[in-house]
């Protein structure tokens, strides 16, 4: 990597840390939480805006190094914000019909449809 | 016949087509721009027929900061995800139905999508009538904090905008 | 700093990945497998984006966007299985 200038190293630098760190806690929701409903949790949030801030950094690395503007990951960063909610409802439709088991302390019921 | 020829029958559409043209040739220059302007003629005009009635977006200010305000709390949501993850005390989930103000399809894949997307919800279904979001929460305490909550700060705005 | 950074990110997104690895293959269902496979794509993405950050290239970038799309098809394409039985009715 080339060096830039210093405030840009900075926020490259942060983006890309905490970048790996959400897609991270995202994965380890995915191992660590009870039961299917709770786990959908991880990855639709945490994992989204770990890539999310990933691609911003790339975004503003690319911009700086060759001076002009670089977007076209901001396509990628608007796809997987826009899927993220549909592919987590329709997991859960499908989680749904075959009856996945909850855990104890979970109140409410899933509907029958 | 001319007026609809020349015309944009949905500029939203056309307007949304031309940033993803400058985005996906990685830049603005002149033959991006070119090129742009003329897909995001073209293809309104092609596919103008199949697209379901749209509804109309009024107060586009009130929309503005309404994605202002889901951004925000999409950065607090992951945060509040990571601490309840990494927290060794177990969640206590809950299913909650949402009793549904908005009529509009669109409308409500919205709300729906924005939901998933903020803090400790996932929406999970909607009913065949349309009525009732149901809606898994990871740690909530009390169902009807969740709805007001919920209703306030996103149906609201997006019952302004669309209605 | 900056490349310390990106090693750092680079070890964090590939310990993300095993971590998908285990739930896909202790399951128990298969909701969880697919969720599973639809989070390791998301970290493919973040991982070949950070080949691209370490090489000083964009010449990738287009096949993170195409696994984008292809893994959102495949994710509704396996719930729809599971839910309906069929992909395409």
């Amino acid at each position: 990597m080339e060096s830039l200038h210093p405030i840009a190293e900075v926020i490259i630098s942060v983006l890309l840390v905490t970048g790996g760190f959400f897609t991270l806690v995202g994965a380890l929701g995915l191992v660590r939480l009870s039961d299917f409903y709770s786990r959908l949790h991880g990855p639709t949030k945490a994992t989204t805006v770990g890539v999310g801030s990933i691609v911003g950094a790339s975004m503003i690395y690319f911009s700086m190094k060759d001076w002009k503007l670089a977007i076209a990951e901001i396509l990628i960063m608007l796809f997987l914000f826009l899927t993220a909610p549909i592919s987590a409802n329709i997991l859960a439709k499908a989680a749904m019909h075959l009856r996945v088991r909850r855990s104890e302390n979970t109140r409410g019921q899933p509907w029958d449809q | 016949m001319t007026a609809e020829r020349f015309g944009f029958p949905q500029p939203w559409l056309s307007l949304t087509l031309f940033v993803v043209w400058q985005a996906l040739s990685d830049g603005v220059s002149g033959g991006s721009v070119v090129l742009g302007a003329i897909l995001a003629i073209i293809i309104p005009q092609i596919t103008h027929r199949f697209w379901p009635d749209s509804p109309t977006l009024h107060r586009p200010w009130v929309f503005i900061r309404f994605l202002a305000i889901v951004f925000y709390d999409i950065i607090v949501a992951s945060f509040a995800v990571a601490v309840l993850i990494i927290n060794t005390r177990e969640p206590r989930p809950a299913f909650v139905s949402y009793p549904l103000t908005l009529k509009h399809p669109r409308a409500i894949t919205m709300l729906a999508s924005t939901i998933s997307l903020t803090p400790g919800t996932v929406s999970a279904d909607v009913s065949d009538d349309g009525k009732l979001l149901l809606i898994h929460a990871l740690d909530v305490d009390d169902d009807a904090e969740l709805i007001r909550n919920i209703h306030h700060r996103y149906e609201k705005p997006l019952l302004e905008v669309f209605q | 700093m900056m490349i310390f950074a990106l090693y750092i990110s680079i070890a964090m997104v590939m310990a993300a990945a095993v971590l998908n690895m285990y739930r896909l293959i202790i399951g128990p269902d298969a909701p969880d497998r697919a969720l599973a496979l639809d989070t390791l794509y998301i970290n493919a993405i973040a991982l070949i984006i950070l080949l691209d950050l370490i090489l000083g290239t964009r010449l990738y970038l287009e096949s993170a966007l195409l696994l984008a799309i292809m893994g959102f098809v495949g994710t509704v394409a396996l719930a729809k299985y599971l839910k309906r039985g069929s992909v395409i009715e």
